[in-house]
């Protein structure tokens, strides 16, 4: 028997900045998690996922990572997705520092 | 230092231009990522974690105070005012944005430098031994036999479409600070009874499958040079496993075929081809020596450097740890530590790279070079210079004394900032070396090194290493492995798994339990941690690492 699917959001990284970012239910691309769409439906998923890499003036290599429901939104359930929502931890660098401004 | 001709030049100019056209036209959407993807690769521009990566290289690890200004530039103009010097002597920026990225290949063209084969399955940068031209117990300098390597492996036809990565280092010395045996050809310039020729080691490298190089040739003639390797890379090419990636390097090449076979098809093949090479790259090669001529050394007193040594304790500690013979009187090889105890390894700030290459024009006859482990390197200095050079290092934060001990770790990006990393490795060197410094026993425990991979890919020459820890993902918490005796001089070998990962919060305990046991467990303070594992075994030391089990053993 296939797996349970597990809930996902999709990512990936803008063209020109390279900044990590989710896609939304608007189909525009936020560089915060919780602005993402939360998808508990595998096949809904498939076909968002064609959606999103159909804009590829705007974003490179959009894929499903796995998520979880938070209190202001989706969440990262594995630790290297974690760091793509803040940044590396030798310096105050990336989102933990820099004001989300990537909705596109 | 080479200076480039007017074909280097309007060759690099050119990719320049035709990158700038790619990038617009990636952005305009006439190219697809696809498309672009191996177009920008071969200009080495990755996208990692949070942002791209461009690596810049850095040719057999040498640059001039111009050069280093420029980088020091790019890091403040379009990146976040830092680069990371690499393990392959190269330098890397990890916040470019892709529509700067063409002036920053541009900028690195006004000083003869760029970032071309810095990845995708090509011949990368060649390196050499970061003391070529100046350690005592060099017999030839390396870097025209590199140099030469370059210009043959830039763009060479039948070598952009290799199975995988191919990666070359030159030394010159018999004592190997280039890690020759984990390259997938190592270079060795040696002399016998006056004739110089050259040791020819295939299939070492790291990664997956590590692997120490085999000989390939013990003394091939100095005019064979070139058609040898193209007919070695070109066995390769042929043979190399590109239906799976993971056995694609030639170290399974030569392991799978084995070491006398793939030696007589490198002979049936050179006999092919030696006959088209005319002569014009031994010419070439005299013309590229003639350009790393030694500078104009001086002769000057010293008696003020001893003096100041003894005055001094930190100068003292300093000149202890960060100096190195030169084979010319008088003369020392400054290493810079890039290890600040707490900081990131091999991380320079543009203010850093400046004060490194004023450095160099004041008193290191124009020449900086980039080490495997990290380090900025002045070949040439005085003694009588060394006084001032040590105070304006203090100035610049760069005067750490801890070259080769326990604190000069190499660490890759990691799970930081590279999107193949499975665990984070920067923040592991951190607390090490913190936790040392704290200890103050660093100088006690003496030659040591540490080295830190993020994933199994080994950038950080875990392999390698008297410690080596290598950082995994096992069921989505980061864990690590701990290897013990390996060795990354002209002994290679590489270290054996000690047992068990540790835990993020348990790996620095683990090292430090491992390092103050063996302090207990040496002959005497001379005897480093490799010679007491060399002599011990591994047994003692994983019976540190792991307390619990020998007493449920015992």
């Amino acid at each position: 028997m296939a797996r349970d699917f597990t809930p996902k959001v999709i990512t990936s990284n803008l063209l020109i900045s390279g900044d990590a970012v989710w896609f939304s239910v608007n189909d525009t691309w936020s560089g915060d998690i919780a602005d993402a769409e939360f998808l508990t439906d595998e096949a809904h998923a498939a076909l968002r996922l064609l959606e999103a890499n159909a804009q590829t003036n705007v974003m490179v290599g959009a894929y499903l990572a796995d998520a979880k429901m938070g209190d202001t939104g989706p969440e990262t359930t594995h630790f290297r997705e974690d760091f793509r929502t803040r940044g590396p931890s030798n310096y105050a660098h990336g989102k933990q520092v820099e004001k989300v401004k990537n909705h596109v | 230092m080479y200076k480039y001709n007017d074909f280097d030049e309007a060759f690099v100019r050119e990719r320049v231009a035709q990158f700038r056209g790619q990038v617009e036209r990636r952005i305009d959407g006439s190219l697809t990522e696809d498309e672009f993807k191996p177009l920008r690769l071969m200009n080495g521009l990755y996208l990692q974690l949070h942002a791209y990566m461009l690596r810049v290289a850095v040719p057999y690890g040498t640059l001039n105070s111009r050069q280093m200004d420029m980088l020091a530039h790019l890091a403040e103009t379009y990146d976040k005012g830092y680069g990371h010097f690499t393990t392959r002597q190269n330098i890397q920026y990890n916040w470019p944005a892709l529509k700067d990225v063409p002036d920053m290949l541009s900028d690195l063209a006004d000083v003869e430098m760029h970032a071309i084969q810095t990845s995708g399955n090509t011949i990368r940068n060649v390196t050499a031994d970061h003391f070529a031209g100046a350690a005592a117990d060099e017999v030839a300098d390396p870097r025209p036999v590199a140099e030469l390597l370059r210009q043959w492996s830039t763009d060479h036809p039948e070598f952009q479409f290799l199975p995988r990565k191919f990666k070359l280092a030159v030394t010159g010395s018999a004592a190997d600070r280039a890690v020759i045996k984990a390259h997938d050809i190592g270079i060795r310039i040696l002399e016998r009874n006056s004739v110089r020729g050259y040791e020819i080691i295939v299939g070492g490298g790291l990664g997956r499958t590590p692997m120490i190089g085999k000989v390939l040739h013990d003394f091939l003639p100095e005019a064979d040079l070139l058609p040898f390797i193209e007919a070695t890379v070109s066995v390769w090419n042929r043979l190399g496993r590109r239906d799976n990636k993971y056995k694609a390097r030639i170290k399974i090449t030569v392991h799978e075929h084995g070491i006398d076979e793939i030696r007589r098809l490198v002979d049936e093949r050179f006999a092919e081809i030696r006959p088209t090479f005319n002569g014009v790259d031994q010419d070439v090669l005299r013309e590229i020596e003639a350009q790393f001529a030694a500078p104009a050394f001086k002769s000057a007193r010293t008696d003020g450097y001893e003096a100041a040594r003894m005055a001094n304790p930190a100068f003292r500690s300093w000149t202890d740890t960060n100096l190195t013979d030169h084979r010319a009187e008088g003369y020392a090889i400054v290493s810079i530590s890039i290890k600040k105890h707490g900081a990131t390894p091999g991380d320079a700030t543009a203010d850093q790279m400046r004060v490194m290459a004023d450095l160099a024009r004041k008193y290191g006859h124009d020449e900086l070079r980039i080490s495997h482990e990290q380090n900025v390197i002045l070949p040439h200095v005085h003694k009588s210079d060394l006084t001032a050079l040590y105070a304006e290092l203090r100035a610049a934060d760069l005067a750490t004394a801890n070259i080769g001990l326990a604190s000069d770790i190499i660490a890759c990006p990691g799970m930081d900032y590279c999107a193949l990393a499975t665990a984070r490795s920067i923040p592991v060197a951190q607390k090490i070396a913190t936790r040392f410094d704290e200890l103050k026993i660093e100088h006690d425990i003496g030659a040591l090194k540490i080295k830190i991979s993020g994933c199994i890919n080994a950038c950080g020459h875990h392999h390698v290493g008297h410690i080596g820890i290598l950082g995994l993902d096992r069921a989505g918490v980061e864990n690590y492995q701990i290897t013990l005796g390996g060795d990354h001089t002209e002994t290679a070998a590489v270290g054996e798994r000690a047992g068990p990962g540790f835990s993020a919060d348990n790996i620095v305990p683990a090292i430090e339990r491992l390092v103050l046991g063996y302090m207990d467990l040496r002959d005497n303070a001379d005897e480093t941690f490799i010679e007491a594992y060399r002599r011990l075994g591994a047994r003692p030391f994983k019976d540190i690492l792991y307390p619990k089990e020998t007493a449920n053993a015992a």
